[in-house]
């Protein structure tokens, strides 16, 4: 068990690209932690950083006491699960798990034996002899994570531990993965591009976008209040809308609509300047008739979710997205109104938000978030 | 072959998608018959499917004719090769053998005919080893490390190979060997064949190389292994049919190659069983038939037991043949 700290942490890879921009990261002890980003953000080559399989460029990592900035993998302490598993393909289960034991020279007996022990907890018992060519996705992945857990190391890596599994398996192997790692409690870091994944699983997140972090939160607050516009439209399973916006006296107004000023920034915000006003889709309550500060449109797109609708509206304010719940009949070119909970919604200027808590409340851009 | 609907005589040529040979045949005789047209066309159209099935046996009869003829022209000299042996005087032709086993027996107690099976054997085998063994670790540096003008120098080897166990090369190799004082020496027509071989071998077990996923070495190493246990416990178990294909390869090059050893070696205790094929004249001149072919099935049944047992082995398919 032990906690990771990196300390302005940089890769750059020859030719120039900066995968890691000095970044400041602490992964608390026994945490479950979220690396989340769009492709190319640097997330897997952070994580890759921590297991030593690439060598950073600058900067300090340290795993519990010990800096290992500049130790092999085989001797941090941690063990990875990769993309594709990584199992041996000429190994039955039971040598993949016992593998690391061999490494690390415990005996034949002893490692058959503790191998055979960590694939019973994971349910692989009746599977020991077979090769991994013989198994379903679910299975290897528990065969990966049982080679991981037989040489208790004091982190865990998972390199987009779900992505290889099919819809229906990897919402089974969502909850196990946490409920194993609760079990287990052991720090974990795992990388994601899927934000769903990541809200699910993870104690915190972290948002990257190109070899920086944009956000670090819990998921409520990653997803209730995204810092920045990216982070706003990168989580939720539906994105949130960002309509531009001028503060006014008595409200936002948003394509010639006074909406009602948000609560938070309402002291911090100048008559006259330009702002993005952001509402997720969950909060825009639908009305089929005029109501004073609601966005108005005409019907172009229902997406059935099952246990509501998305509505897509188009009107003044260009496209708008709201969530509708299934009992409320919607019809294609319907005249439809957007009516946003003020209390979720959010106020960003220069693509960062407007908090209560900005010292001068005319903070510009990367001064904040970029942490 | 449908007949045309009988209801519509309008569809005059109805014949036509029969055989495209038999569509004027029945295009003339259409207007010809007024009487019952259906029952007319139908008949047409049998006739026309007959005489092309009539084609299609008689087109599988000269390819089969054809596939015999080749079969023959290779299966010949192996019936032989089969057959001469046994045989107490063998000629050019294969025949039904005076049987024999004479031939054998001559050659057991030929003083070099043994031996040099057995030379082959120390000369092929120590040439395999050596070519899998530097193939493989060279193939794995070149697939993981990048090195610049890496594809080009692959290209180059590949190229010079040809000449290094080539003719061209002899004079050199032979001024080489004396230099090194490898001349007689097996361990010379060991190094040389290996030189020889190596590019090719190299070039072949690179794509196996690079078909192996990082990840599997990737995840050793997380676990600890050095790259010498990487390399026993994961990437040669899993290039093991590439290992196996190169080690046979080299092992049939070596097998039949007559060159090499010709040039560096003196002493005729020393030869290889290609070379020694090369002595069995009779007193007068001749090749002595008796002696070459019965030492030719003994010098080619290791190579065909080789194959099977690395076949049934690894289950490989090797494409490619023996020289000689």
């Amino acid at each position: 068990m032990a906690a990771i700290t990196t300390d302005r942490l940089t890769k750059v890879y020859p030719g120039g690209v900066r995968a890691l921009d000095e970044i400041d990261l602490t992964v608390e002890d026994g945490e479950f932690f979220a690396l989340l980003g769009p492709s190319g953000c640097g997330k897997t080559t952070l994580l890759r950083t921590v297991a030593g399989l690439e060598e950073s460029s600058g900067g300090a990592l340290r795993i519990g006491d010990v800096d290992v900035t500049r130790t092999p993998p085989g001797s941090r302490d941690v063990a990875m699960v990769f993309q594709d598993y990584a199992l041996f393909p000429h190994m039955t289960v039971a040598e993949n798990v016992a593998y690391p034991l061999r490494i690390k020279k415990v005996a034949r007996a002893k490692r058959t034996e503790k191998a055979a022990a960590t694939a019973g907890e994971l349910g692989l018992s009746d599977y020991l002899e077979r090769r991994p060519g013989q198994l379903s996705g679910g299975q290897q992945q528990r065969v990966a994570l049982a080679r991981a857990m037989a040489c208790h190391p004091s982190v865990f890596l998972f390199d987009e531990p779900l992505s290889n599994l099919d819809a229906r398996m990897r919402l089974e192997a969502r909850t196990f993965l946490k409920r194993l790692q609760r079990e287990l409690g052991v720090t974990t870091v795992f990388v994601t591009h899927d934000q769903a994944e990541a809200l699910a699983l993870a104690d915190r997140i972290a948002v990257m976008e190109s070899g920086r972090i944009r956000q670090l939160g819990t998921p409520s607050e990653v997803f209730r209040r995204p810092a920045n516009t990216f982070v706003a439209s990168f989580i939720g399973s539906t994105p949130m809308n960002l309509l531009d916006g001028v503060v006014r006296q008595r409200g936002i107004e948003v394509a010639g609509e006074l909406l009602p000023t948000p609560p938070e920034p309402a002291g911090r915000l100048v008559d006259g300047e330009k702002v993005v006003y952001g509402i997720r889709p969950e909060y825009l309550l639908h009305s089929p008739t005029a109501v004073p500060g609601s966005l108005a449109g005409e019907v172009r797109v229902v997406e059935n979710l099952g246990h509501a609708q998305l509505v897509t509206l188009e009107g003044p304010a260009g496209f708008v997205q709201l969530v509708v719940d299934e009992d409320t009949p919607v019809a294609l070119g319907d005249r439809g109104f957007a009516v946003p909970r003020q209390d979720r919604a959010l106020v960003y200027r220069d693509g960062e938000l407007v908090t209560s808590g900005d010292p001068t409340g005319l903070a510009t851009a990367g001064a904040s978030g970029t942490a | 072959m449908t007949p045309p609907p009988a209801h519509s005589p309008d569809h005059a040529p109805g014949a036509v998608p029969t055989a495209s040979d038999a569509a004027p045949v029945a295009v003339a005789a259409a207007p010809a018959g007024p009487p019952p047209d259906a029952e007319h066309r139908r008949r047409e159209a049998q006739r026309a499917a007959g005489r092309a099935g009539a084609r299609k046996a008689v087109a599988g009869i000269g390819f089969y004719t054809f596939v015999s003829l080749v079969l023959a022209f290779f299966s010949l000299p192996l019936l032989w090769l089969a057959v001469a042996p046994f045989d107490a005087n063998p000629g050019l032709s294969a025949s039904l053998p005076e049987f024999t086993l004479q031939n054998f027996r001559v050659l057991w107690d030929n003083p070099y005919a043994m031996r040099s099976l057995g030379n082959s054997v120390i000369l092929a085998g120590g040439t395999g080893l050596l070519v899998v063994a530097f193939a493989a670790l060279a193939a794995y540096a070149l697939s993981r490390v990048r090195l610049p003008g890496r594809d080009m120098l692959l290209y180059v080897l590949l190229l010079l190979s040809s000449i290094v166990t080539g003719t061209a090369a002899m004079v050199p190799l032979f001024n080489l060997a004396t230099e090194l004082r490898l001349i007689d020496s097996q361990l010379g027509v060991i190094l040389v064949l290996s030189g020889g071989l190596l590019p090719s071998a190299i070039f072949i077990l690179k794509d196996f190389m690079d078909g192996t996923p990082r990840s599997y070495e990737e995840s050793a190493r997380v676990f600890g292994a050095s790259p010498f246990q990487i390399m026993r416990d994961i990437v040669v178990p899993v290039v093991r049919p590439g290992l196996a294909t190169i080690g046979v390869w080299s092992v049939a090059q070596v097998w039949g190659n007559f060159l090499i050893p010709f040039l560096l070696l003196r002493s005729p205790d020393q030869y290889p069983a290609a070379v020694v094929m090369y002595t069995f004249y009779t007193e007068g001149g001749q090749a002595n038939l008796a002696l070459i072919s019965t030492f030719s099935l003994l010098y080619s049944v290791p190579v065909i037991l080789m194959f099977l047992f690395v076949s049934s082995r690894y289950g490989f398919r090797f494409h490619g043949g023996i020289k000689r």
